[in-house]
């Protein structure tokens, strides 16, 4: 359809003034700008590592395996977050366990760290909040190899960070993290 | 001392301080930038980042060195050269300090009495442009093309007003000769600098030296936005360096020529005159021209950050039509000051006259055009 004669509106330049056209005004007030945020502004930079950059509770960095109240691991071995891993890098090798209230856990659980996008769909698929992204970004390893979480290093990651403050919303059940917070406003997440 | 070693002398003086300028002025240009943008700038090599162009310098040097396969050998290669040399060239005829005339003292400038000055300086640096010319060709990269057209077309249409500009100062005078033209402001101290009877040409000389070495707000020919890197894209490591060298001493020699020719050179009131003799005075004159140097090197990049980039369009009718005849304007009205003997300060209010006229052109213009793309979509919406 052809546009309509009304729906066009004709802009005119706003008239330019002699001062203006001097290009004087501009340029002093450009200056003055300048000036200030060199002499006024604080600058915005912030120097790490010196000073570390303060992360959101639902950051996703590094995963860990949660324990439960008795100290085991929480993970069921349903394969739930290998299943919906986009970028496949969970494994895990489910046995039964020796306790009485538990089918299922998991032998061994690696995440190549390497491969994971970091996406926390893992997260979002656990049903019953075992795997958990930190807010730990600045990891490092030497050799591929070493990138290789197996199970103990996923819990040692639980144990260093549960006293972090930067918990999860997911990490004890029932009960929320900071974050829960946030989702007063809008309501619960459905 | 023999005259001789003076020249070897102040070669070496001029060669080592621009390089070593340079280099911390690219130190100085990064730290000025982030400061306007509200951010630290280098501050992790040495205190305040003070030996980061060592650290810089030296990844220049062990960088590797990448000749593209399909590059003009010799041209690549000669046009950084040509670059560099040009604008050193061009530098040996500014005087950094007071200079007597006498032939047995240290004269601060490497061609002392060199009474063609102005034009050496000139002819000199317009040969610059064939550093960006051979640039862009020789890389066979038609974004370096275009880059090098571009710059090219800037270069030689801002060598016109960047000429015409300095007619006045060289009427006024009486000489090309810079030492010549320092003595005739200091004879009468700070009331004779050129920059109260030349304040419009003054003004077009800097603006045209900003377009010459391709600095904002004319710098459409390096912009990294349009062009990559420009006429420069396809060189690496040294080569790239001495592209930047020759940018920033162009700049100095630049700021130089703007303190020299418009704003006294060394002379400053009370203690830096034409007469001053006291134990130290030439080192003070030294000092007074240095620092004058560096504050308008401050400004040239204050302005970087200030105003938006001019588009090439503009960039041209710019200089076509508003610069060339101003200058020209300004070069009659200094000719009839010089024929009548009239008084020098009425040159004063006939730059201002010639500004108040040439911005009401320019905004009769600007009124044109909108009239008529007024009168266009009127007749468009009319039709349509």
């Amino acid at each position: 359809m052809p546009i309509q004669e009304h729906e066009i509106h004709w802009i005119e330049e706003p008239e330019i003034g002699f001062w203006e056209a001097s290009l004087l005004p501009g340029i002093a007030a450009g200056i003055r700008t300048t000036l200030r945020h060199m002499f006024r502004e604080p600058s915005v930079t912030q120097e790490y590592p010196e000073v570390k950059p303060d992360l959101p509770a639902n950051y996703r960095g590094v995963h860990r395996l949660n324990r439960d109240d008795q100290g085991r691991v929480k993970c069921v071995a349903c394969f739930l977050c290998a299943t919906a891993c986009p970028a496949n890098c969970i494994e895990i090798v489910a046995a039964e366990t020796p306790w009485p209230d538990r089918d299922k856990y998991p032998e061994t659980f690696v995440i190549d760290e390497l491969r994971c996008i970091y996406c926390g769909m893992c997260e979002e698929a656990c049903p019953v909040d075992a795997i958990e992204l930190t807010s730990i970004y600045d990891l490092t390893g030497k050799s591929r190899q070493e990138m290789l979480f197996d199970r103990e290093k996923l819990l040692s990651v639980y144990d260093e960070t549960v006293d972090s403050g930067k918990d999860p919303i997911r990490t004890r059940s029932g009960e929320l993290g900071p974050a829960s917070t946030l989702l007063e406003a809008k309501g619960p997440a459905t | 001392m023999h005259p001789f070693l003076h020249t070897v002398l102040a070669i070496s003086v001029v060669l080592g301080a621009t390089m070593g300028a340079c280099a911390y002025l690219i130190w100085l240009e990064r730290k000025l930038a982030a400061w306007v943008q509200d951010r630290v700038g280098p501050n992790r090599v040495g205190k305040f980042g003070l030996l980061q162009p060592l650290a810089d310098g030296l990844k220049f040097l062990l960088k590797e060195d990448i000749v593209p396969a399909h590059v003009d050998k010799a041209l690549y290669f000669l046009a950084p050269s040509i670059s560099i040399f040009t604008t050193f060239l061009a530098f040996s005829a500014v005087p950094f300090g007071p200079s007597s005339g006498q032939s047995g003292e240290f004269q601060f400038v490497i061609a002392p009495q060199l009474d063609i000055g102005i034009l050496f300086l000139f002819a000199a640096g317009s040969l610059a442009v064939y550093g960006i010319i051979l640039g862009g060709w020789a890389s066979n990269n038609k974004y370096s093309m275009l880059g090098a057209l571009r710059s090219s077309a800037q270069v030689i249409s801002y060598e016109i007003p960047l000429g015409l500009s300095l007619m006045g100062v060289i009427l006024l005078t009486g000489s090309l000769n810079l030492e010549q033209v320092i003595n005739h402001q200091t004879a009468r101290g700070v009331l004779g600098w050129h920059v109260w009877y030349q304040p419009l040409a003054c003004l077009i000389f800097f603006m045209s030296a900003l377009a010459e070495s391709n600095r904002l707000p004319f710098d459409l020919p390096e912009c990294e936005q349009e062009l990559v890197g420009g006429y420069h894209t396809e060189y690496s490591a040294m080569k790239f360096a001495m592209f930047f060298l020759a940018e920033y001493t162009h700049v100095i020699t630049v700021s130089f020529l703007v303190a020299i020719l418009f704003f006294g050179g060394w002379q400053f009131p009370w203690i830096a005159e034409a007469d001053s003799v006291y134990p130290g005075a030439t080192v003070v004159k030294v000092l007074v021209l240095l620092v004058k140097v560096f504050a308008f090197i401050l400004f040239i990049m204050l302005i970087r950050w200030t105003i938006p980039r001019y588009r090439y369009d503009q960039l041209m009718s710019l200089v076509w039509y508003g610069l060339i005849p101003l200058t020209v304007l300004n070069l009659v009205c200094v000719m009839f000051v010089k024929q009548f003997g009239l008084p020098e300060v009425w040159l004063l209010p006939a730059s201002g006259a010639m500004f108040v006229g040439a911005t009401i052109v320019s905004a009769q213009a600007a009124k044109r055009r909108v009239s008529r793309g007024l009168r266009r979509s009127a007749a468009v919406q009319g039709g349509g």
